[in-house]
């Protein structure tokens, strides 16, 4: 799917957030290209919600810019979703008693223009674009797989149906970039997978995607690219291999060993000693350690 | 206990009768109770209604009447008495179970009306031992029915609940049992079978028929002239409809009105245009006005707290605003502009845009909040607009409102020489002066239903729903929050402002005392936001319903006069713990305040076999 000169379709540019004396994301720049995936991974609590709520304009940074295709985006959410940035929440926030067509005809908002009057008056324009827009929903629902259950309503459906129908909903906006936040979360391993042929269909129609997830499986196999997280910090960017290879980000997640921990060196020595006392019987550990440096 | 609970099985009545005699006993009662109505039920006429001829019934014998011909119908029903069927689709003992319950309660309402009205059981003729008794013996009958097959397993396992819950003394679980077996009796049977197919012109007069029985229910109620009639009348109706809606007549109704929706708008306003030309006295049509003014004014509220979800508890102010425009431009002598008379368009779009701007005033600052916030917000807005018109007398204020005296002898409408104050003569009937305003609010109304329905089901309804629902989720979406609800808002504001221009016009004058917060007489903000969430968030009949129930209520109830508050604060409570989704339940709120758990499958399929039909006659 990538070119060779990457045109890049959001872009952050030292983006930093603070929440009085708390700096929940420090200068981060990150760059999403189109038709890419790219993964957002980090340790609980280390912004990437934060992140992604100062993309979507729901928090407004305290400095840095965001842009997509080369405009800077105001801080408002609606506003994001009219120039083409869609999203889904971390907690599944669906319109709970609106059946699932009409939480997609909700998500077609910006692209329609209907107003008040229009729909007061009911002129030619009105149903065409009611029906236009009706089937627009239906082709999305279709894509994921919730065509027949059109007139459910949508706190009825299964967990992960709930899912899918918030991704068809920010898809309905018609987005260039649509972020995920934990769009596995919850799952089991079928749905998982499922989960995954979406997010490549999803890639397959042009949009770009920017996902958090904690199933490092699903991220590692998705992602054309990945970037870590950790404290507000953009630790590693890169590809699958170069991020999972890296020892900084294994440190972030695993901790990384104190100052003064035994090393191999030392372990080895350890040995040698364990064994020589073995053989003695009376010389203490700690002190041939204490001499090995 | 085993073999208590060991029934398969029909259960047996809550009354050991067999089944037979006791369905013979409710077919007998009905008559009985019905033809009763015919006897004298005592001596005097100084009771109202005139009770004492006998070969015709008056007043409260006629409620009697009609509450035994419908346990008849059902019971006749429940023989399996061919073309009746239709009566109970759910094949369930309920609703004769509630028709006689209904019967007995108007029917002995009625004597012990009369025995304590004239001071003495001696009053009383046998004709009224005829009807108690036979009531009784109906109400006895009824609850010896079996619980039908459709209800077994409810019964069931309500009686085996009881049994468990009561294993302390045998006296409690009995009782906890033939609670649970009330219940079972009185409830909807879980599955109504779909109506066979009807020819698209019979369902339309089908829907015709029952507007016309509406039109007459509602009319009789409006032209109770006394307390005890509008009790007997009250105590029938709700026991009426609650049968109608246990026999699962209700749900079928509603299936007919979703196919066709416009047809059922036109016919309900058919309706509607007809009441004035049922009544010979035109105070009733002014009781018709009144309520039509509350109802378009609750409908206008709906929008903002029914659809967008924005609690606004200054309402009132709006309907304010509207007569307030209306009366300054009517040509009132006392009006700070005297010398204009704006024809009634001008004055009636005036009216609205006046409110419009009040409403985008007062909703541009408030509605940044949320939730209570925003509520105590518009209730102090709505105070500052009673108080401003208070002082705007040239003392206090700017002479603009006249103060407290506010502005009075409003001029009546003309339209092209169709003076509003005099009485005219349409085909035989004499149309009053209410009469012609009840016209023309009917008009206003179905601008106002019209409005609501199709802003409703748009692209800027659903973004008000989606609001409501979530407003973060709803702005991610693309959705400009703060624009969208100033539109609910504002729109709603508009159309309470409409409806003033005419209450104006009605009242002949208008002063400051009316537009308050909370009052014991309709409008008043918190009367209209009962009349909404009592008749049912989000629909259009809801609050209608809902403004003619609470307009009615303290109308006809003059002995309760200032117990009416608590009166209505007791009801509100108990409909709110049992059916919070308001007297007519839009399906989205339904569902929301009723956990079952189950997944609602739109009515599609067809519940071919019920086993329910053929058990009932066994």
């Amino acid at each position: 799917m990538t070119t060779s000169t990457p045109t890049p379709v959001l872009e952050a540019r030292n983006v930093t957030m603070r929440f009085g004396g708390l700096t929940a994301v420090r200068s981060v720049d990150f760059t999403v290209n189109a038709g890419e995936i790219v993964g957002l991974i980090g340790p609980n609590g280390a912004g990437k919600t934060t992140f992604f709520n100062c993309l979507t304009g729901l928090y407004v940074p305290t400095e840095g810019t965001v842009s997509y295709k080369g405009t800077v985006l105001p801080p408002k959410p609606h506003l994001v979703t009219q120039a083409g940035i869609a999203r889904t929440f971390q907690n599944i926030r669906l319109f709970a008693n609106m059946t699932v067509l009409e939480n997609v005809l909700v998500g077609r908002h910006t692209r329609t223009k209907e107003g008040l009057w229009s729909a007061l008056l009911r002129g030619p324009g009105f149903k065409k674009a009611e029906k236009a827009s009706e089937e627009r929903a239906m082709e999305l629902l279709e894509f994921i797989g919730l065509a027949h259950k059109r007139d459910h309503l949508s706190r009825n459906l299964p967990y992960g149906e709930q899912r899918k129908l918030e991704i068809a909903r920010a898809l309905a906006s018609e987005p260039g970039l649509i972020l995920l936040d934990e769009p596995t979360a919850g799952m089991n391993p079928q749905e998982t997978r499922a989960t995954e042929e979406l997010v490549f269909a999803i890639r397959d129609k042009g949009v770009a995607v920017l996902l958090i997830e904690h199933d490092m499986r699903f991220v590692f196999n998705l992602s054309d690219r990945v970037a870590v997280l950790v404290q507000g910090e953009k630790l590693v960017e890169g590809t699958s291999e170069v991020v999972q290879a890296d020892e900084r980000v294994i440190a972030a997640y695993l901790g990384e060993p104190f100052e003064g921990a035994p090393g191999e060196a030392e372990a080895a020595e350890v040995e040698a000693a364990e064994a020589a006392a073995d053989a003695t019987g009376t010389t203490s550990t700690t002190s041939t350690k204490g001499e090995g440096q | 206990m085993t073999d208590l609970t060991k029934t398969t099985a029909a259960e047996p009545g809550l009354i050991p009768l067999p089944a037979a005699a006791a369905r013979a006993l409710t077919l007998v009662g009905g008559i009985a109770t019905a033809v009763s109505a015919f006897l004298a039920w005592t001596w005097t006429s100084e009771f109202p209604g005139d009770l004492t001829i006998t070969g015709y019934p008056g007043g409260l014998q006629w409620l009697t009447f009609t509450g035994g011909l419908l346990i008849t119908l059902f019971a006749l029903a429940a023989y399996g008495i061919r073309g009746l069927g239709w009566l109970v689709p759910g094949g369930n003992n309920g609703p004769i179970v509630l028709t006689a319950l209904g019967t007995f309660g108007t029917t002995w309402f009625t004597v012990v009306a009369i025995a304590v009205n004239l001071d003495g059981l001696v009053n009383l003729e046998p004709g009224a031992y005829v009807a108690a008794v036979a009531s009784l013996l109906t109400v006895i009958g009824a609850f010896a029915l079996p619980t039908t097959a459709g209800e077994t397993r409810n019964a069931k396992a309500a009686y085996d609940a009881g049994l468990r819950k009561g294993g302390i003394a045998s006296q409690s679980r009995v009782v906890i049992a033939t609670l649970k077996g009330f219940a079972a009796y009185i409830g909807k049977p879980d599955r109504v079978p779909a109506p066979g197919p009807l020819a698209p012109w019979a369902e339309r007069v089908v829907i015709t028929v029952v507007t016309m029985i509406g039109l007459g229910v509602f009319t009789y109620g409006i032209d109770t002239e006394y307390g005890e009639l509008f009790i007997g009348y009250l105590i029938l109706v709700v026991f009426a409809m609650w049968a109608v809606h246990s026999a699962g007549l209700i749900d079928r109704f509603s299936r007919l009105v979703a196919h066709h929706r416009g047809f059922t708008l036109a016919m309900g306003f058919a309706a509607a245009i007809l009441f004035p030309f049922t009544q010979t006295d035109d105070h009733y049509a002014n009781i018709g006005v009144n309520i039509l003014i509350f109802g378009t004014v609750a409908l206008g509220l709906n929008i903002v707290v029914g659809l967008a979800g924005l609690l606004d508890l200054g309402y009132v102010a709006f309907l304010g605003v509207g007569a307030y425009t209306a009366a300054l431009v009517s040509g009132s002598e006392f009006s700070k502009f005297s010398g204009v008379q704006f024809p009634f368009w001008a004055a009636a779009l005036s009216g609205a845009a006046a409110s419009l701007i009040f409403g985008v005033l007062i909703g541009a600052p408030t509605l940044r909040l949320r939730g209570d916030y925003l509520a105590i917000v518009t209730l102090g807005f709505g105070e500052i607009f009673r108080i401003a018109v208070n002082n705007m007398d040239g003392v206090s204020g700017p002479d603009i409102t006249n103060g407290p005296n506010g502005i009075p002898s409003i001029p009546d409408l003309d339209f092209f020489g169709f003076n509003f104050g005099d009485s005219h003569d349409v085909a035989g009937f004499t149309l009053g002066r209410f009469a012609n305003y009840y016209l023309l609010m009917v008009l206003i109304m179905a601008i106002v239903v019209l409005v609501y329905t199709r802003a409703a089901d748009s692209r800027i309804g659903r973004s008000w729903i989606a609001i409501r629902e979530d407003e973060t989720a709803a702005t991610a979406m693309g959705i400009n929050g703060f624009r969208v609800k100033l539109i609910a808002f504002a729109l709603g504001a508009a159309l309470a402002g409409l409806a003033g221009t005419v209450s104006a016009h009605v009242t002949y004058s208008v002063v400051p005392t009316p537009y308050q917060f909370a009052g014991s007489t309709p409008p008043n903000s918190a009367f209209l936001l009962a009349a909404v969430v009592l008749g049912g968030m989000g629909t259009v009949a809801g609050p209608l319903l809902g403004a003619a129930l609470l307009y009615l209520l303290p109308e006809k109830l003059v002995f309760l006069q200032d117990k009416s508050l608590l009166a209505f604060g007791i009801a509100l409570i108990v409909l709110m713990r049992f059916r919070p989704e308001g007297i007519i339940a839009n399906r989205r709120n339904q569902l929301e305040f009723h956990e079952t758990g189950q997944l609602d499958v739109p009515d599609t399929e067809t519940l071919a076999d019920d086993p329910a039909v053929t058990k009932a006659g066994a």
